[in-house]
This record gives C-alpha cells, structure tokens and sequence, in this order.
C-alpha cells in the first residue's frame, strides 16, 4: 500500500502542531468556542451527546497492520477500548477528551494516518471497493486513483469552503460493491472499444434528505483526464451549488436544478479550460502511486486442506460459504471478517480484536487490510490453505460470525445512542433483529438481504439503498421508524420506497418479522432473493403484511 | 390566552471531558439532571443560559432543554435528553456507570 512520503509526513506533523496549539489556545480560553468549532471539526474532532468523538480517515479503507495496532493503541489509552467503523470506511472513537485529542493525532501521524477533512464542506475520504486489488471480477485497482484524489484534494486551496461537503467513491469492477450511485461523484472503471480502461463519471448522487441516483456525465473517460475532469466538476459546483440553504447545497441538488444535460456540458467547457493546464505531473505522480500498490507476490498454494475442512467442519463450511469471495487467483480468497456478531453493535471493533486482525494480516494475509463501508473489515489474499487456521483465529475473539451477506450482516449508524444529530436510536434496532432472527434460525433460510438502518434523515446508515431500509425519527417526542423496500447499493442502484406509516420502537422487529415471513411465503424458490421478489410483485404484499387488509388502504 | 411555558433546565458538555452537565440554582455544574434548576420563567431561562454561555472555559454548547417537575427534581421530557442522562444503550459506558461509580 502507499507509504507517506516525506512531503505527507511533514503535512500532517504540521497540522498536528497546529492544532495542538489551537486546542491549547481553546483551553485556556484565548479562543472562543465559536472561533474553535470549525477547526475542531477540520480536524475530524465533533462534540457529540455525551462525548466528543475523533474521526478517523482511512483512506479508500486501505489499512496496514501496524496502523491497525496503532487504533487499538488509541482506543485502549484514550478512549474505552474499542472503535467504531463507519460507513464512510473510517473508524470514529466515542470518547476522547480534548486535552488527549493533540496526543491521540500525535500517535495517529506515527502511523501515517490522520483526521484531516472527515468533515467540514471540503472533499472528504475517498471510498472505493473493500475488495480492490484482489476481487476476480476487477478490471484494475481503483486505489491508485484514489491516492491521487487524496493528494489532489488534501487542502486544495479552491476546495476547502465548497457550498457542502463533497464525497466520492470510486470502483475498480462493474459489481459496484462501493455504492458509487450514491456519491457526489462515483468512478465506475471501464473499458472503451479500444479495451483502454478508464471511467464512468456519475455526478449527483446522495442520500440524506433527498435521495438521489447520479447521473451518468460522461460515459468514459480516459485515466489521463481524471484529475482535471474532476477538478471540473468541483469548479462548476463550487461556482453553483447553493449556499443560501444547507438542505439545497449538496451538489445533487444542484444538478437536479440544472439538468444533467446542462451541467454535462458546463463541466465539459470548464473541462476545456482546465485540461491544458495539467502538463503531466499528475500522471509520473500517479506512476511512482501505482508502484506503491503493486500486488503482493502470491504464492502458489494447494487447496487440498482447504477442501478436506470443507468437507469435515460444518461451522467452517458455513463460515467459508458466506464470508469468502472470489479471489483473482483461484487458490486463494478474500475474507470478510463480520464485525456484526448477533448482538453486538455493528462496526464496533475492540481493541483486542484490532491486535489479533492485524496479526492474522501479517501471519496469512500479505499485511494487507481493508475496511468496508458496510462496517466490516476484509483479509483481502488468504492461501485458501490457511483459511481453517484463519477462522479458529476469528472465532477465538468472536469474530467467525457467518452472517456477512445475510439479516445481521447490518449496516447501522451511531443513532442516538451517541450521535448529536439522531432523531432515533440506531443500534439497539440493529442489535434486536439479528437477536430475533439468530432465536427463529430464520436466517439462512431468508438468505442474502441487506438491511440498513439510520438514525436520522442524513442517512449515514444508508436506509434508502437496504433491501430493506430503516429510518429512525422523532414523532411527537417518540422515536418512530419509517421502512422502504427495494433499495439498492449496487450498479442497479435505486432509491427504497416507503412502506406507509412508521413503527414504534418496540413494533419494528415484528415489523421486519412480518415483511420477511411474507417474503418466504411468496418467494418463488429458495434462490429468489428478497430484492428479486420485490421486483416481481412489488409493494403490496408487503404493506398487507405490515397493516393488514384494512392499514393497507389507509396508508395506500 | 399565552400557552403555559414548558419548564426549562440548561444544559451543556464539559469542555474538557465533553459529559452532560446541568445547571444548578447555586451556580454550579451537576452531573444529575435532577439537581438541575428547574426554571419556570422564560425571561429568567434567558438569564440563565447567558449565565452558562458565559463559562467558556467550563462548559460549551449550552441550551435550554425542556424538563418537568418530579418527586426528586427535575426529569427530562424528551427521550433524546433522558438519554443524555445515562449514556449510550448498547454498553455500560458514560453516566450510567461513571455516576453509580462516584
């Protein structure tokens, strides 16, 4: 993986000292709290209900095993042993306090990592595939973009007070496992007629308050024109995105104001401007970034122990057919570790477990880590040869759940159990269903479901895009839960549809019981996922299960 | 008829630790809700969170949260604030704890 150069290191030393000072500055009062916020937040530092919580960026969810061990290090000495993997494919401490903040930025820059631009209105972490450079699928490694995004973007001066924060996603295989649909730009990687690799440009997705698909701006664009095309689609929001309202100031908005045709074509004009002034800097940069990421050497291994545990172990084969994806390299696999044991909260990684990944990554994995922005964390090149030692390594921490896929294989914000800005709690919905289903054994039996469930109408836990999503709200002083059916993250992205009327807290796994045994009724065979129901027969079935005959009217 | 003001206590988070904090009568800042000033009037809440906005080495983000009268002080109204008074639901961790450990 890309290793900070002298240059990266000095940047975020810098910014260490810098706000090292302004927190000293904030302590003993020669700031205001007014004056501090917004540096605080610059440097991914948020006040929360009961805490302050630092945000973490991992870049593309690519992490080392060192760095892994550096969190664990954090989370044991300033926080309350654990940390929070997000969405956004960072990791977020719940507890810090702000005279440690300095130490804890401190210790993250030994590590080469930092909170720079995990919030405020600038481009924030680039997300990309969990399963780059090791998915079968793959036309190339999205990261080596991604890193040229970061550099790029990293305190660009003309992008530091966009109208709205501004995130992009980018993905290396066309199975869009990076929701690219849903960000203000997402790169699908492609190949023209020439077999050159290149990408797809969509602009203007999003979740949050208004949902919305990107639209597709540019059917392909050759890899030497990414930085500038970018840079002119940032430049043409950065001129009309709309600053006059924080809900109308995403740049989903604003292409839904002035048309894609429209701000196609502004930003192939500004294209026009800009290209000329790239003379091939970025390009040797983004050599010397791909060396950076050039493929371990795998090794040759045999598959016969594998297949002999396969065959023997019934936990293992259980764990093997869920949380296993196909590798390009047939003997080996890419393993998703669940960090979504039935009960526990989703994404919550403590610090033990941190240790015994980042050793399980040295001993078996090439030292390579991902994390995905479904909350959990990949072995990306595993000999299938070692894969039973990997899973009696997991299961001693806990972490041999075989769900990832299925019910409980959740996605799930903080919710109001720590997030400032909640109007519901998250968690406790999440931790309930995986309890309900695990005591049915319903689960296996429902099969591949994504259920996701946000605390609020921002949509950190990306409701709109679950098969099943779930949005918490505050109804009259009583959180309430609103459900959509038929979402969708991947390429045949789309937006859920709501249900009818919400649920109370203590309604919503009946709630999610009664859609999925009407789903199990009406099912065409075992192979008809949820999702593919959905699409045969549509909502109604669904709303009778949920308000029966009579609700059903009503709330049609 | 003016509708009747809905009781008030002011809370914040400790600047550096960040824990939910409430307003006292005598001045001072509680960790329990219920020994928070339980304030009925509108133009003395006003006076109030001047007060608490004005401690800005102690506290930040001080508001006015709607509370109600109870056998041992004041309660909170709405569920986000009697979250705030215990900590998180999915681990014994914040107030719930710190405070029984006191």
């Amino acid at each position: 993986m890309y290793d900070y150069t002298d240059f990266d290191e000095a940047f975020v030393r810098t910014r260490v000292a810098q706000f090292t000072d302004q927190v000293e500055r904030r302590l003993d009062g020669s700031l205001t709290e007014d004056e501090f916020r917004p540096l605080r937040l610059m440097n991914g530092l948020y006040l929360q209900l009961h805490a302050y919580m630092l945000r973490v960026a991992i870049p593309y969810g690519t992490i080392n095993p060192r760095q892994m061990r550096q969190l664990a290090y954090i989370a044991d000495t300033w926080d309350k042993g654990y940390g929070h993997f997000t969405t956004r494919q960072n990791i977020q401490f719940n507890w810090p306090k702000l005279p440690d903040v300095p130490a804890i930025l401190s210790a993250l820059a030994d590590v080469g990592m930092h909170a720079i631009q995990t919030s405020g209105n600038c481009v924030r972490n680039v997300t990309a595939d969990h399963f780059a450079g090791a998915a079968a699928d793959e036309i190339e490694d999205p990261r080596p973009y991604a890193e040229l995004l970061r550099q790029w973007s990293t305190d660009h001066p003309e992008f530091q007070f966009l109208p709205r924060k501004f995130k992009i996603a980018i993905t290396g295989s066309p199975n869009d496992r990076a929701v690219t649909a849903a960000h203000d730009i997402g790169l699908r990687m492609t190949r023209n007629a020439a077999q050159e690799a290149g990408f797809e440009v969509f602009v203007g997705g999003g979740l949050g308050r208004t949902p919305m698909i990107g639209h597709l701006v540019r059917q392909f664009l050759p890899i030497a024109d990414l930085l500038p095309y970018v840079e002119s689609v940032l430049s043409v929001y950065n001129t009309l995105g709309r600053r006059d309202n924080k809900y109308k100031a995403r740049i989903k908005i604003t292409v839904h104001e002035t048309g894609r045709d429209e701000i196609a074509r502004m930003i192939e004009d500004r294209f026009a401007e800009v290209r000329p002034l790239f003379g091939g800097a970025d390009q040797a940069l983004l050599a010397d970034i791909r060396a950076a990421f050039a493929q371990p050497n795998l090794q040759s291994r045999s598959v016969a122990d594998y297949d002999a545990a396969y065959q023997a172990n019934p936990v293992f084969r259980a764990w093997a057919d869920t949380n296993l994806s196909a590798h390009r390299q047939g003997d080996h696999a890419i393993v998703t570790i669940s960090i979504k044991a039935h009960g526990q909260t989703p994404g919550d990684a403590t610090s033990e477990q941190m240790r015994v990944i980042a050793d399980l990554s040295e001993t078996y994995g090439y030292s390579e880590l991902r994390i995905s922005h479904e909350q959990n964390v990949i072995l990306p090149h595993v000999a299938k040869a070692d894969l039973p030692a990997v899973h009696a390594a997991l299961a001693k921490v806990g972490l041999a759940t075989a769900n990832v896929g299925l019910l409980s294989d959740m996605i799930a914000c903080p919710g109001m159990d720590y997030c400032a800005l909640a109007t519901a709690r998250s968690i406790p919905v999440a931790q309930e269903i995986a309890l309900h289903f695990e005591a049915l054994k319903l689960e296996h039996d429902i099969g591949a479901l994504k259920i996701k469930i946000s605390g609020c109408i921002n949509a950190c836990g990306h409701h709109h895009v679950g098969h099943i999503g779930i949005l918490g709200l505050d109804r009259a002083g009583v959180e309430n839960y609103q459900i959509t059916l038929g979402g969708d993250a991947t390429e045949t992205a789309a937006i859920g549809e709501k249900t009818g009327p919400g649920f109370a807290y203590d309604e919503i796994v009946p709630a999610i019981e009664r859609i999925l045994r009407a789903y199990l009724g009406l099912r065409l065979h075992a192979e008809e996922t949820f999702l593919d129901a959905y699409r045969r027969v549509g909502m109604d079935p669904f709303k009778r299960a949920l308000y029966g005959d009579e609700g059903h009217q009503d709330a049609a | 008829m003016s509708r009747r003001y809905i009781p008030k206590v002011v809370t914040a988070n400790r600047l550096r630790e960040g824990d939910v904090v409430y307003l006292t009568a005598d001045n001072h800042w509680t960790a329990h809700h219920h020994e928070a000033e339980l304030i009925e009037d509108e133009a003395h809440a006003q006076l109030r969170l001047l007060h608490a906005a004005g401690q800005k080495l102690v506290v930040v983000g001080a508001y006015l949260a709607d509370a109600k009268a109870g056998p041992n002080g004041p309660e909170p109204v709405h569920f986000r604030e009697a979250f705030r008074t215990r900590g998180p639901s999915n681990y014994a961790h914040g107030k719930q704890v710190d405070l029984t450990n006191v």
